[in-house]
């Protein structure tokens, strides 16, 4: 049975787990989804990057009232990643409230298994945790 | 015609009450709005040359047609727009520019969506966490809906993140600021009564109550809500062949603008609310001539808390990082240095999407009017109207009352 990311910039192959942008050859914008162009400068030329594993939080929310199926609560972060990038993840393994979840916290990447499908295949999902 | 320099104003404005009218259909309300600003501008259907029309959940149900098969079929061009929540004010410009461009003297432009009891808005994408096969797919490769796993893409959250990354990059902001915006839009309410909720709030009852997305609790968000407003626009050469009683309403449009947000890198993952209304504002100010000190009122938007007090510092109202200062200092109150929101804002007011952007222009041309009743900035002589939507789009309009 594979380990599956739960998104494609989740890159779990070999090693340890890690983020991967794909950053426009012309300007340096980063990206983490499929693109057509850079819509920083216009150029189609990109390179895969790797990101750094450890950062910051620039901004956070706890979801209260979520949808259904979701279970709440949960710290979702934006985090701005050491060396460049910036990535909207959950920061987990603490308590999820505003004394615990601070702005300008360091934090780290971390990985979990968010589930098993039919075939018997986890999806690989990511977060980060404070350091 | 030819393209026109001339101005472009506001001869009639009118909104529906917001609330829930789960009696009247999407066109009941559009019609109300509708003729209403007609009557206001002492005009007819048959007077307008072009109608810009806005329902952002509606949008391929050709809803200007079925409005004017309802209150007039006179053969004019129309254009049913839908543009997030700037939809309203994107109407508005569809007739704004058909008479700059000098095809046209008179419009109407409508805003009108029906959102009931919608729940919260934001989750697109994969629906089904309980999927049995994993699949990559989508420009993120996901496998299943990240709602919750990956961050949040609902708008309460969404909105606490712009406030809370203002709060990271400036001194003076927290819980208690974000609530204050909620406190005083709660309060501007009561004198309005067109506004969905006209009740008062103590501070701690706002952040004491049921906490939605971290800082905005269910009181500092706008409910889901229905209801219209509408506008007749005129060029300036033909309203001078008007009365001398709707030359003496009329309300001069100083200002124009919608922008979308340009690059910026960390946009790619979480929503730049700031940039598009800030280059808007810049614009419209420099466009109407006007400075942000000269503004007598400001109808923002406030969809959340968090998203008013970061649009103060967007539109210039306070100090550079400075909206945590100015709400303590109680400069946004309508006895403030600057009244935002008097309306009650969309906090209260509520923000049926495709009318929200219409409603307050509607508002600062009532105050500008001086018809504004018990909620009346006195003596106003210049607003500002603002709209965002996710996507994004941003729509200012500054209004003056002038002379023709």
């Amino acid at each position: 049975m594979a380990k599956i990311p739960i998104v494609d910039y989740l890159v779990i192959d070999d090693g340890e787990p890690y983020l991967r942008a794909w950053e426009a050859v012309d300007t340096g914008a980063l990206y983490f989804d499929r693109r057509n162009g850079d819509a920083k400068g216009g150029g189609t030329e990109f390179k895969p990057r790797r990101l750094a594993d450890v950062g910051k939080v620039r901004s956070f929310t706890i979801v209260q009232r979520g949808v259904p199926g979701v279970p709440v609560p949960y710290a979702s972060a934006l985090v701005d990643i050491d060396g460049g990038g910036c990535v909207k993840a959950n920061v987990v393994n603490t308590p999820v409230d505003p004394e615990h979840v601070t702005l300008g916290m360091p934090v780290k990447l971390t990985t979990w298994v968010a589930g098993t499908d039919d075939d018997g295949n986890e999806a690989i999902c990511f977060g980060y945790e404070p350091v | 015609m030819s393209a026109s320099t001339d101005n472009v104003w506001i001869l009639g404005t009118h909104m529906t009450k917001f609330g829930r009218h789960g009696d009247k259909d999407l066109i009941d309300l559009a019609s109300e709005s509708a003729t209403g600003a007609l009557t206001d501008a002492g005009v007819t259907i048959h007077d307008m040359e072009v109608m810009g029309c806005g329902s952002l959940f509606n949008a391929m149900a050709g809803v200007g047609q079925q409005l004017q098969k309802q209150i007039g079929q006179t053969g004019i061009p129309v254009y049913n727009v839908a543009n997030a929540c700037a939809t309203g004010a994107t109407a508005i410009r569809t007739v704004y520019l058909t008479i700059k461009a000098g095809e046209a003297d008179m419009g109407l432009a409508v805003g009108v969506e029906q959102m009931g009891k919608g729940g919260l808005l934001g989750v697109g994408g994969k629906g089904d966490r309980a999927r049995t096969e994993y699949k990559p797919s989508g420009r993120y490769g996901s496998v299943m809906s990240v709602e919750g796993l990956v961050g949040t893409g609902l708008m309460p959250g969404v909105f606490a993140q712009a406030g809370m990354e203002y709060a990271y990059e400036n001194s003076g902001v927290g819980f208690e600021q974000f609530a204050k915006v909620a406190e005083k839009n709660h309060a501007h309410s009561t004198l309005n009564p067109l506004a969905h909720y006209q009740k008062q709030f103590s501070l701690d009852e706002i952040m004491n109550a049921e906490m939605m997305s971290y800082p905005n609790t269910l009181l500092m968000c706008c409910p889901n809500t229905d209801g219209s407003a509408a506008v007749v626009l005129v060029s300036e050469e033909k309203l001078r062949t008007l009365s001398k009683d709707q030359q003496r309403r009329a309300v001069k449009i100083s200002a124009s603008v919608l922008t979308t947000d340009p690059w910026t890198e960390r946009a790619q993952v979480q929503p730049d609310v700031n940039t598009l209304t800030r280059n808007a504002a810049k614009k419209a100010y420099e466009m109407a001539g006007v400075d942000p000190k000269d503004l007598d009122l400001v109808e923002l938007h406030d969809c959340f808390a968090t998203a008013e007090l970061i649009h103060y510092d967007n539109l210039m109202l306070c100090e550079p990082g400075g909206a945590g200062e100015w709400i303590d200092k109680r400069g946004p109150w309508r006895d403030g240095e600057t009244p935002v929101n008097v309306s009650g804002g969309l906090i209260s007011k509520g923000h049926p999407i495709g009318a929200t952007g219409i409603a307050n222009v509607y508002e600062v041309a009532t105050h500008l009017r001086g018809e504004a009743g018990d909620r009346q900035v006195e003596g106003a002589k210049v607003g500002l109207a603002h709209v965002i939507g996710l996507g994004s789009a941003c729509g200012v309009h500054i209004l003056e009352k002038a002379g023709v």
